[in-house]
Order: structure tokens, then sequence, then C-alpha cells
């Protein structure tokens, strides 16, 4: 099979100009996959509305990006991970519209919708990771632990 | 062994990584004072010292392996993200690879003195073949610097493309009261006020009743852009201008809808030309299919 091409790259996420080459280097990897232009432009729109929350509700911080390989299934996995205040009520910041800051509400929700996989983890007073996983289109999205 | 251990390659580097091991402060203290060093640790001298030794520790380690010559040597792993942030922040201090490379050579004439001082009882073959080592070894030191000097500038290259796109806006007369804007590149928080404090300015200086918008070089709608169109939507209604926003291609499209974000308010057209033909009609302006070329447009 393939060798993975480099699984992991580590990006800061501390300036507008970091949320340019974080979609730029997102696009870059899911065609790379082999990833539809459709996909790729929800990914990458995904990437940068969960890139923005890390840089303006958590204060900064850095995107992980792996691909990955199970079977014949390749993916592409984005964590999102800041030190900043948390969210204290999930659910309320999962809504459409919700927003404390003027923006529209829709970021958070709104990514969900535009991937495959989507997990929030986030400490009041401790930080957030959001973690988003698409696999290549055509192929189901394996369940961890199936053999 | 056969051979007296001095008198082999490898001999001869283990001696060396013996020498850097044991003049390690000296050297360091020497190199604190080099550009490389000084100008990237500025928080005080001892955190250039330190970075100093870590560099010497790895060639020492280097030495010690017998790969003199080797840019892939385990030893460079230590301090090559080092190395790499020192060159970055020299790229970003203006210096090209290859002064930056010229850097790195300049430490070598230092550590050289000090060899030659250490080994000054040795015979003379003993200590050319050593002198020759260290400046084998040093050569290979520029080699993995040039290396990831030149990733940093690669980076800072693609960089400056892509902040490059955010620079201008023109706002374009097509017609009497029709104006357009191309948006091009990233449309994040300040270059969207400048697209918007234009357009307005235009829509007053050419009394213009219709803005067009046209998306097609803007890679990615997200909430922000969205938000920032419709607030551009809104600001030229109050002036008296009607928006059309047109180049949004499918794939983006499809994105903003699965977003969840509701476009619905502000007219849209497939491309440029469509919106400027939706703009004449309402003007009453009716473009006939007229001889096939040169026909004046009034
Ligand atoms: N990384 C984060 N750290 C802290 N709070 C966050 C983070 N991401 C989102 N939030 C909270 O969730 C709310 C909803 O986020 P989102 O849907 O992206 O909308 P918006 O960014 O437009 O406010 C934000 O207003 C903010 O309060
Ligand atoms: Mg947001």
């Amino acid at each position: 099979m393939h060798a993975p091409p480099a699984p992991t790259a580590r990006l800061p996420i501390a300036s507008d100009a970091d949320l340019a080459w974080v979609r730029q280097q997102v696009r870059q990897a899911a065609a790379g996959l082999g990833f539809g232009l459709v996909q790729q432009t929800k990914l990458v729109t995904a990437a940068s509305e969960l890139a923005r929350n890390t840089l303006v509700h958590g204060g900064g911080g850095h995107v992980e990006m792996t691909t990955l390989e199970e079977g014949a299934a390749r993916g592409l996995r984005l964590s999102f991970v800041d030190n900043g205040p948390g969210i204290r009520d999930v659910d309320l910041a999962m809504t459409d519209g919700y927003t404390t800051g003027g923006g529209l509400g829709m970021g958070l929700s709104g990514a969900k919708r535009l991937v495959q996989e989507f997990t929030l983890d986030s400490r009041p007073g401790e930080g957030t990771t959001v973690t988003v996983t698409d696999w290549a289109a055509g192929l189901p999205s394996p369940r961890t632990g199936a053999p | 062994m056969q051979v007296a251990e001095h008198d082999t390659a490898d001999g001869v580097a283990k001696e060396l990584g013996g020498f850097l091991e044991r003049r390690r402060e000296q050297i360091a203290q020497r190199w604190a004072d080099a550009p490389l060093f000084r100008t990237v640790f500025t928080v005080s001298r001892d955190e250039a010292v330190e970075a100093c030794k870590a560099v010497v520790d790895a060639l020492a380690d280097v030495a010690r392996s017998g790969r003199l010559e080797d840019v892939q040597a385990p030893g460079f792993a230590a301090v090559r993200d080092q190395l790499g942030r020192m060159a970055a922040s020299r790229t970003q201090a203006g210096f090209s690879s290859s002064q930056i490379a010229g850097e790195v050579a300049g430490l070598r004439e230092p550590t050289l003195t000090l060899l030659r001082a250490e080994f000054e009882d040795s015979s003379s073959e003993h200590l050319e073949a050593c002198l020759l080592a260290l400046t084998v070894l040093m050569g290979t030191l520029r080699l993995v610097v040039m290396e990831t000097s030149v990733s940093a500038g690669e980076e800072l290259i693609a960089r400056q493309q892509l902040q490059l796109l955010e620079v201008a806006t023109p706002v374009i007369k097509l017609w009497e009261g029709i104006v357009a804007v191309p948006l091009i590149g990233t449309l994040d928080s300040a270059r969207s006020q400048v697209v918007m404090e234009s357009l307005l300015e235009a829509i007053v200086d050419q009394r213009a009743r219709y803005a067009i918008l046209d998306i097609t070089g803007v890679p990615t709608v997200d909430s922000l852009v969205a938000q920032h169109l419709m607030k551009t939507v809104a600001a030229a209604r109050l002036m008296g201008a009607e928006c059309i926003v047109s180049g949004i291609r499918p794939a983006i499209a499809q994105t903003i809808v699965h977003l969840g974000i509701d476009l619905g308010t502000i007219i849209t057209r497939a491309g440029l030309a469509d919106a400027l033909a939706y703009a004449l009609t309402e003007q009453g302006i009716v473009v006939s299919q007229g001889p096939a070329q040169g026909g004046s447009p009034r």
C-alpha cells in the first residue's frame, strides 16, 4: 500500500494570516487525498470556522492535521486546540444563531453539518478542542473498533 | 584493533567528539557573540550560550557517531528545530539563505583556533587530520541550516503571496449607474472593511443604482465572509443602491446551504455578465442582439 504522506502537521493559529495558511494547507491535504471539489470546499469552510473560533474565542492555539488510513479508506483529521476560556454550555453553543461575539453564530453548528465526524471537548477555564474527520468520498466512514 | 585508533578516520572523528565535549563551554562562549545567535536569542546572553551549547552537543554527538558528512546523522535531530527557528528568524530579518550559510561558516574559525591550541603537542599530521575533520563537520552543519532556512524561506514566500492577494480592491464602473467589485482572495475582516468602504464611496461618486460584488475569486465563503457580504448589501441599500452578488460557484453554493446561511434577501446571479444584464434590464436599458461586432453600446 502507499506510505502515508507526512501524517501529522501542526500549524499555529495566532493571526488572520494564519487562518489563510490553515485553509490553504487543509485544501492541499484534502486534494492530495483525492477529496472531490465539493468535499474539499466543505472541509476547508469548516476548518475556517473552527480555526477562527480558536483565534477569536479561544485566544489562539493550533491545529493538528493527520492523514488517516483504515483499510482502503483515506481520511483527514483536524484537531483545533486552544487553552482559552472553554465553553460553559456546549448545547447552547451548538445552537444555530447562538453567538457571544457578534458573529452569525453558525460556525460550530455549521461546521458539524459540513463534515462526517465531529467531536467537541471543552472544559471551562481550560480550553477547547474540536476534532473533525472526513473520509474520501465513496467509502463508508469506518467505525472505530470494527475489524 | 589492528591500527592505532587515532590513525583511522573514525578515530579522528571520535577524538573530535571528545574535544567538542571538553571545550563545550569555551566554544559556546565564543559563538554566543556571533550575530547568528546574538540576534536570535535576545532575552539574555545566557540564553544564547545555552543555545550554542545545544549545537556543540549535537556536533559532538555526530562526531562520535563518525558521520561527519551526513546531514541526516541522528545527532542533528536534537537541534534541527532550534536551527530552523534561527534560520527563520534571520530570514524574517531580511537575510538570504546564502548570507545565513555564511554566518554559520563564520562559527568555524573560532572553533578551529581552540582545536589548534588543544592539539598543539600532537604531530602535525594528526593536527591536520583533526582540523580537516572539524572543517568537514562544520560544513555539514551549514548544510543542515541551509536545508531548514530554505524551507523557512519557502513558507515565508507562500505566506506573503497569500497576503498579497488581500491588497487591491478596484471598483469598476461598468455602465452609467452600475459599478462592480471583483473580489479576489481572502475576505477577512480588515479587507472586507476596505471593500465596503471603497464600494460605498464609488456608489456616491458614480451615483450608482446597482453594485455588483463578484466573488468568483474568493476561495472560501464561511459565515464571516457571508456576514460581511450581508452587511455590505445592507449598507449599499441605505445609500440607495441595490447589490447583486455574482460568481457563487456550485461547490460554494452547496457549502453555504449546509453551513446554514440564508442569503435569501440578496440578489444573486451565476456570473458577472448575468448580473450586468439584470442591472441593465432593471434600469430599463435594452441590450439587443445587434450586428455581430462593433455595435456601440449607446
Ligand atoms: N474555541 C472556543 N472557545 C471558547 N468559546 C467558543 C469556542 N468556539 C466557540 N465558542 C463559543 O460558541 C459560540 C458559537 O460559536 P459559533 O457557532 O462559531 O458562532 P460565532 O463564532 O459566530 O459566535 C461563540 O460565540 C462562543 O461563545
Ligand atoms: Mg465562529
